[in-house]
C-alpha cells in the first residue's frame, strides 16, 4: 500500500509562504484558467468531479456553490473552515502550514464560481503558530497579483482575511463559525435559512473545509475525468487521514477514497507498538463510531463508514490498544462533549450530561441492566432533536461501543476488575 | 468553561491601553475577537472593569461583551499565571498516558488542574485537542507546543521554565 500525494504534493517540498515556489510547482494555473471561465462552467466541472465536502458531512460541494450562485446579492462570501477541532485531527494544520497557497487558490476559484470577492479563513486559536505563516503567504499572493484587486490583470477581485477562534469546538459547526466571525457567541443557528442563502453577515455564503478547498484547484487543473479515476464511485478523489493513538507511525497520510482501514493501520501505521494488541478503532474523531478489531477490514469512503454507524468525517483514525478500557474511552469522549456543548439546546445540554452520568455508573460499578435502555432512548432523542451536529453525534461513540463491546460493558455491570476503571474507583 | 466575571481593580494604565485598542474598532462588532485577543496580552484577565471599557469604546452592550468572553475557553475571566500550561484532554493523548503526565505536573507544581501556582508563574488547564496528535501526549505552554511527554520529561520541561528565571 502506498500513499497518493495529490493534496500533499507540495508539503515538505516548497517553502510554504513563497508564491514563487508554489507557482513554479504549477500553482495558481487553475485560478488563471478559471478566471476566464463562466461560473456555470466551473460549477459543471466541480459537479462532474463529484467532489464532496471533507469536513465531515460529505455534502456535494457543487450543490453548495449552486445555492450561492443562484442568489442575487451584490455581496457574497467564501468562508474557509479552519477550526479543526475534532479530536485526533491534524490534516488541515498540515495543509495550512505546508501549502497555504493551495487553499487560497481554491477559495478564489470558489469566489469566481459564485460571484464573491471576499473570503475569510476562520482559524482555531490552538494553532497560533499558523497565523504568521498564513499572513506572510497572503502578502506574497497579493504582491504577485494572485489575490487582491484585478487578479492576474483581469477585472476579478478577491481577497482573504484571517479570523481567529478562541477555543470553542462548536465553532467548527458552520453556522456557529459564522456567528463567531460576526463577533458573537458561537451558538449554532436554526436552519433554514442555510448559509448559502443567508450566511455571514446575512449574505449568501459558501463555507467549506480547508481540505475541500485544496481539492478545488486540483480538479480545475486536471479535470473532472482525471479526478474521478481516483477513489470510489460515490467518493471520488483522495482523502487525508490522521492516524493517531497507539500506532507506531503516527501522522497525516493521503490515500484514494476507499483505502482499507486495516491496511492503513498495519501496513502504513506499522501496527501497535510495544507488543500490545489492537482493542478498538475510532474513526472520524470523538464523534465517530468505535469498532472492534474484527471490524476493521473495511474500505474508507464516505458511504461505507456511514453504513458502519459512524462517519468518515474528517478522516481521523484513532487506534486504541488493549491496555485501554473502552468504557473509559467513551467517558473521555463524553466529557469532551459535555465541556464543548454550547448549552443552547436542551437535548444536547441535558442529554450530554446525563449520558456522561450513565456511563460513569458503569465505571463506578453501580450501573444496572436497564441503564442500557435509558442510554439508547436518550441517544435516539439527542440524535433526532439536537440543533446541530455536536448533539446529534455525541451518542455515536456510546451506541457503537455498546453494540461492538457489549462484553466490556457487562463486565463493568458485574463489577469485575478493570485495569483502568478499578484504579479510578479507588482514586476518586 | 468559566462563566462568571469578577469585579477587580485593573491598573489604570492597563485600562487606558485597553481603551485605545477597543476604540480603533468602534461600531465593528465583528472585530470583538481581535480586540479581546489583543487586550488579553495587556491584561491578565477580563474582569468587569476591563469588559465595561471594551463595551463602551466599541459601542456594544456590556452583556454582549460578557457573554462573548465567557463563551470562549481561551478568553479568561480568572487570573492566570505567566505561563499557561494547556494539557490536551482528548482521546489521542488519553490513550498514550496523558493521565500520568497530568499527575506528574500537578505533583510537581503542587496545584490541581485549573489552578495557578502561588507565585503566579504557572496555570494548569485542560484544553481540547491541540491537533498535534503525531506527538501525543502533548501540551502547549503559552504558544509553544511540546509532545511525546512522559511524567519524567514533563517534570524536566517545567524545570527548564523555572530555571530560566530562577526560583
Amino acid at each position: 500500500m502506498e500513499e497518493m500525494r495529490i493534496l500533499l504534493r507540495n508539503v515538505g517540498h516548497i517553502n510554504p509562504t513563497s508564491v514563487k515556489e508554489y507557482m513554479a510547482a504549477g500553482g495558481y494555473q487553475a485560478l488563471k484558467k478559471t478566471i476566464a471561465m463562466k461560473p456555470e462552467e466551473i460549477l459543471a466541472e466541480v459537479k462532474a468531479a463529484g467532489l464532496r465536502g471533507r469536513g465531515g458531512a460529505g455534502f456535494p460541494t457543487a450543490l453548495k456553490w449552486q445555492f450561492v450562485l443562484s442568489e442575487d446579492s451584490p455581496e457574497k462570501y467564501i468562508v474557509c473552515n479552519a477550526d479543526e477541532g475534532e479530536p485526533g485531527t491534524n490534516k488541515d494544520r498540515i495543509l495550512l502550514s505546508g501549502d497555504p497557497h493551495s487553499i487560497f487558490e481554491g477559495m478564489a476559484i470558489a469566489g469566481k464560481a459564485v460571484g464573491s470577492n471576499k473570503g475569510f479563513i476562520y482559524l482555531r486559536a490552538e494553532y497560533p503558530y499558523l497565523f504568521p505563516i498564513l499572513e506572510e503567504a497572503l502578502t506574497e499572493a497579493r504582491a504577485a497579483g494572485c489575490l487582491g484587486h484585478g487578479i492576474m490583470d483581469t477585472d476579478f477581485d478577491f481577497d482573504i482575511e484571517i479570523r481567529s477562534g478562541a477555543g470553542a469546538y462548536v465553532c467548527g459547526e458552520e453556522t456557529a463559525l459564522l456567528e463567531s466571525i460576526e463577533g458573537k457567541r458561537g451558538e449554532p443557528r436554526f436552519r433554514p435559512p442555510y448559509p448559502g442563502v443567508k450566511g455571514l453577515f446575512g449574505k449568501p455564503t459558501v463555507i467549506n473545509n480547508v481540505e475541500t478547498f485544496a481539492n478545488v484547484g486540483v480538479i480545475m487543473d486536471k479535470g473532472a475525468d482525471w479526478y474521478r479515476s481516483i477513489g470510489t464511485e460515490n467518493s471520488p478523489g483522495t482523502k487525508l487521514f490522521t492516524l493517531c493513538g497507539n500506532v507506531v507511525n503516527r501522522g497525516v497520510y493521503e490515500f484514494p477514497m476507499g483505502a482499507n482501514l486495516k491496511d492503513i493501520i498495519f501496513d502504513i501505521g506499522g501496527g501497535i507498538p510495544d507488543g500490545k494488541n489492537l482493542l478498538a478503532v475510532q474513526t472520524g474523531g470523538s464523534s465517530g463510531a468505535i469498532i472492534n478489531a474484527d471490524q476493521i477490514d473495511m474500505p474508507l469512503d464516505i458511504d461505507h463508514v456511514s453504513a458502519s454507524g459512524g462517519k468518515l468525517g474528517c478522516g481521523t483514525i484513532l487506534v486504541i490498544d488493549d491496555t485501554n478500557c473502552i468504557v473509559d474511552i467513551v467517558k473521555n469522549n463524553l466529557s469532551f462533549f459535555e465541556h464543548e456543548c454550547c448549552g443552547q439546546c436542551t437535548p444536547c445540554r441535558e442529554g450530554g450530561t446525563r449520558l456522561l452520568e450513565l456511563v460513569q455508573r458503569f465505571i463506578d460499578g453501580t450501573a444496572k441492566l436497564s441503564d442500557f435502555d435509558t442510554i439508547m432512548d436518550l441517544s435516539e432523542t439527542m440524535s433526532l432533536a439536537s440543533l446541530c451536529g455536536l448533539g446529534q453525534s455525541t451518542p455515536t461513540p456510546v451506541v457503537t461501543s455498546i453494540n461492538n463491546f457489549r462484553d466490556a460493558y457487562n463486565k463493568h455491570l458485574d463489577g469485575d476488575y478493570c485495569p483502568v476503571c478499578s484504579k479510578e474507583r479507588g482514586r476518586d | 468553561m468559566a462563566n462568571t466575571i469578577s469585579n477587580s481593580n485593573t491598573p489604570p494604565a492597563q485600562l487606558v491601553e485597553v481603551a485605545a485598542i477597543a476604540s480603533r474598532y468602534k461600531g465593528q462588532q465583528d472585530q470583538l475577537m481581535r480586540v479581546l485577543l489583543e487586550c488579553q496580552k495587556v491584561v491578565n484577565t477580563f474582569s468587569e472593569d476591563v469588559a465595561a471599557i471594551i463595551a463602551r469604546e466599541m459601542g456594544l452592550s456590556q452583556t454582549h461583551v460578557y457573554g462573548f468572553i465567557t463563551f470562549y475557553a481561551m478568553l479568561s475571566t480568572k487570573p492566570r499565571g505567566k505561563y499557561i500550561i494547556r494539557m490536551c484532554k482528548s482521546a489521542p493523548c488519553h490513550v498514550r498516558g496523558a493521565r500520568e503526565v497530568v499527575k506528574a505536573m500537578e505533583d510537581f507544581l503542587h496545584i490541581k488542574m485549573g489552578e495557578t501556582t502561588e507565585d503566579n508563574r504557572f496555570t494548569l488547564e485542560y484544553c481540547e485537542c491541540l491537533g498535534i496528535c503525531d506527538i501525543s501526549p502533548a501540551i502547549m505552554i503559552n504558544d509553544k507546543t511540546y509532545g511525546n511527554l512522559t511524567p519524567e520529561s514533563a517534570r524536566e520541561l517545567l524545570k527548564l521554565y523555572i530555571r530560566e528565571e530562577g526560583k
